[in-house]
């Protein structure tokens, strides 16, 4: 018989190890000039402000959910710079198509924190932004927002916009079809889209490990054919430099991006889960040495830009701020069935003009 | 005007759409070049360019998803499913996106989106192509199910459903394709949605139906009328949410009813009127309502469709059974 072909071979080549794109380490250091982003002293210092703020935030409203005054909620802790730094990276006027989990960048986006806080509860008012606000509601099915990205980013493109759309997925709704079909439609397009992997480990029990034997979750990209990056999501600078450059490739024409941020969920998968059952605390700690704070921490103290005062100040602010909202989310008007049927459809069918009516008068008892 | 079949009443439909309104877009597998492989779209992308008609990958989720992101940031939407069988890829997409939209929102994004297929049986389709899915679309709130019965209907409730800022899923039966050729006019004009059409009128009962069973029900009234049974025809036009209105008119009038539709009996939208007008008109009532369907199978291989089909003289048959018991 002839020579077989060697496919452990081929899948090496295409399947192969790589090491996350990583501009600081853990220690603070930077060990990537030539990347190094050109940053204010002002700038580097709102990184770390808005990552003090994602990581109060996520505090705040945890205790919240715990209280039972917020609805279950999806916690953040560890997913900062993936998060945060990457809207950080965005100009006014892109658009967000998050998940779920993807609440604290809406709030950066524009999203009124009262708001955030009323989409846990299931309000409206949640989900009711103002025109101005680029963003769409959280999403809960696993990957639509990946294939609604194609359309906005193919939207933008043929109005002439220089935006993009950023849309976020966790490592298990890479495994999803919707995943696969919002890239390749992205890509045939050329449609601008950020595409944001966080493989921050676990979709809910299930380890990264389980969802594909894939090396990265980026190399995805090459079935389509679209730019790609594996990324240390835990370090700012990187997060940053991937999605600038990833929206100056999108914009000029080229073509969407798909970027796999390399996180930790420190926090369960909601607060209705209980992580112990499927990780062990070792890995925990692990991961708590590579945490995005303590790494920009690091990095400004010795620059003589942060302090402990400096830090406790943000996060009383947060505090504040949390506190405001959830006193405004109280004040808005009470949720009715009425006001559910009004929003159905534009024009009211007959039917509808019934239930409408029904539900007024048992409202008005 | 002129005289124009229903695939090209829908042609002409989306033409001068799209020459009156630069943010519509015309999307699908093989809607460009190919012109659709009924041709509805037969030299829409020679005319209105590439940009404005075009392929898209073979992927129905993907079709559906790219419509919601283009609705969301000012486009609207006209996407071909090629068959609407194979929406059964893509119901993500319609049931918990689509037709959720304004509601989640609040109506600060909707959905301006006509999602337009072909499907119905009796021309012999492989599996999947012909299967009547509207009944499970149409149980969805928040989403318009239209279903044209001829041409001039067709190409004015596409209008109607492309200018809706409210998605609409409009089905094109493919037997009606090219049935019948009517006057069709050239420009724009509008058949209101939501609004069923007393096709035919008469006093004795009212046969409800839509799409390609509209044939059959006017047929099945004209052997009626020769033995004596004036029957009134109403087309429901628009099959979610119902014209109850229309429907309460004619039975209250008739004071009695049959649905006809292609899809299989169970669940579906003939139960669901008769539902509504038992609950409404029981007291006008003089026969029980009852309808002519298909039967509970899969939608059969080309081999048994003919008989699987509901026709005319299944209905003329039902109504001489009510007429003589009741
Ligand atoms: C289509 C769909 N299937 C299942 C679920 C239930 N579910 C919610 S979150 C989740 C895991 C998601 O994991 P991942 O994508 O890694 O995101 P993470 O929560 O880790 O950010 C599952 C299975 C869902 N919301 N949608």
């Amino acid at each position: 018989m002839s020579k077989l072909i060697d496919f452990k071979k081929i899948l090496k080549q295409t399947n192969p190890d790589v090491k996350p794109f990583q501009i600081m380490d853990e220690k603070g250091d930077i060990v990537n000039d030539a990347f190094m982003p050109d940053l204010s002293d002002d700038q580097l210092i709102q990184m770390m402000e808005v990552m003090v703020w994602g990581r109060e935030y996520n505090n705040r409203v945890s205790i919240l959910s715990r209280q039972g005054v917020l609805g279950n909620l999806p916690p953040t802790e560890g997913q900062e710079a993936s998060q945060l730094i990457s809207q950080y990276a965005l100009e006014k006027g892109d658009w967000l198509l998050p998940s779920y989990r993807d609440v604290p960048p809406m709030i950066r986006h524009g999203v009124k924190t009262r708001q955030a806080i009323n989409w846990y509860n299931g309000h409206t008012d949640g989900f009711s932004y103002d025109k101005s606000v680029k963003s769409f509601p959280p999403q809960v099915i696993i990957g639509a927002q990946i294939i609604q990205a194609a359309g906005v980013g193919l939207g933008l493109k043929l109005d002439g916009q220089k935006h993009v759309a950023l849309t976020y997925i966790g490592d298990g709704g890479t495994s999803q079809g919707d995943f696969y079909e919002g890239l390749n439609f992205a890509g045939v397009y050329d449609a601008p889209v950020i595409f944001v992997a966080q493989n921050n480990g676990y979709g809910i029990s299930v380890p990264r490990s389980f969802q594909t034997r894939s090396k990265t979750l980026s190399q995805k990209g090459i079935g389509v054919g679209i730019a790609h990056l594996f990324v240390d999501g835990m370090d700012p600078f990187a997060v940053y430099v991937a999605t600038k450059s990833a929206r100056e490739y999108a914009v000029s024409g080229q073509g969407p991006v798909l970027l796999e941020f390399l996180t930790f969920r420190f926090g369960p998968h909601t607060l209705s889960d209980d992580p112990r059952r499927y990780r062990e605390h070792e890995e925990v700690e692990q991961w708590r040495s590579k945490d995005q704070l303590v790494r920009m921490r690091k990095f400004l103290e010795r620059k003589g830009l942060w302090t402990q005062e400096h830090e406790d100040v943000i996060k009383e602010k947060t505090q504040h701020e949390v506190k405001e909202a959830l006193d405004a989310s109280r004040n808005v008007e009470k949720q009715t069935v009425s006001g559910y049927l009004e929003s159905m459809f534009e024009v009211m069918p007959q039917t509808i003009k019934e239930q409408f009516e029904f539900y007024k008068a048992k409202e008005g008892q | 005007m002129a005289t124009r079949n229903m695939v090209e009443a829908i042609t002409s439909a989306l033409d001068v759409m799209l020459e009156d309104d630069e943010k519509i877009l015309v999307f699908g597998e093989d809607v460009g070049k190919n012109g659709g492989v009924f041709r509805a779209t037969d030299g829409l992308q020679e005319k209105h360019g590439e940009r404005r008609v075009f392929d898209t990958p073979l992927a129905e989720s993907g079709i559906l998803g790219l419509s919601i992101g283009l609705g969301a940031v000012g486009y609207r939407p006209v996407p071909e499913i090629q068959f609407f069988g194979f929406v059964s890829e893509a119901i993500d997409s319609l049931t918990n996106q689509m037709a959720r939209m304004r509601f989640r929102t609040n109506g600060t994004l909707t959905c301006p989106i006509t999602l337009r297929s072909p499907f119905g049986g009796g021309v012999g389709t492989p599996e999947i192509h012909s299967d009547s899915y509207e009944g499970f679309i149409a149980q969805m709130p928040g989403i318009r199910v239209v279903v044209p019965s001829n041409p001039y209907d067709a190409k004015g409730l596409l209008i109607a459903s492309i200018r809706s800022n409210d998605p609409v899923v409009f089905l094109e039966h493919l037997k009606l394709y090219r049935a019948e050729k009517m006057e069709v006019p050239d420009d724009i004009y509008e058949v209101p949605l939501d609004k069923a059409n007393i096709v035919k009128e008469g006093h004795d009962i009212s046969i409800v139906a839509y799409g390609a069973m509209v044939k059959e029900a006017i047929n099945a009234a004209t052997i009626l009328e020769e033995i004596g049974v004036s029957a009134e025809v109403v087309d429901l036009r628009t099959i979610a949410p119902l014209d109850i209105e229309t429907l309460q008119q004619s039975v209250s009038k008739t004071g009695r009813c049959i649905v006809v539709q292609e899809a299989q009996r169970q669940a579906g939208v003939a139960s669901h009127v008769m539902s509504e007008l038992a609950e409404r008109l029981f007291l006008d009532l003089e026969a029980p309502l009852s309808r002519v369907t298909g039967p509970d199978t899969t939608y059969p291989f080309p081999l048994g469709e003919s008989m699987w089909l509901p026709n005319a003289h299944d209905i003329v048959r039902k109504v001489q059974n009510i007429m003589e018991n009741y």
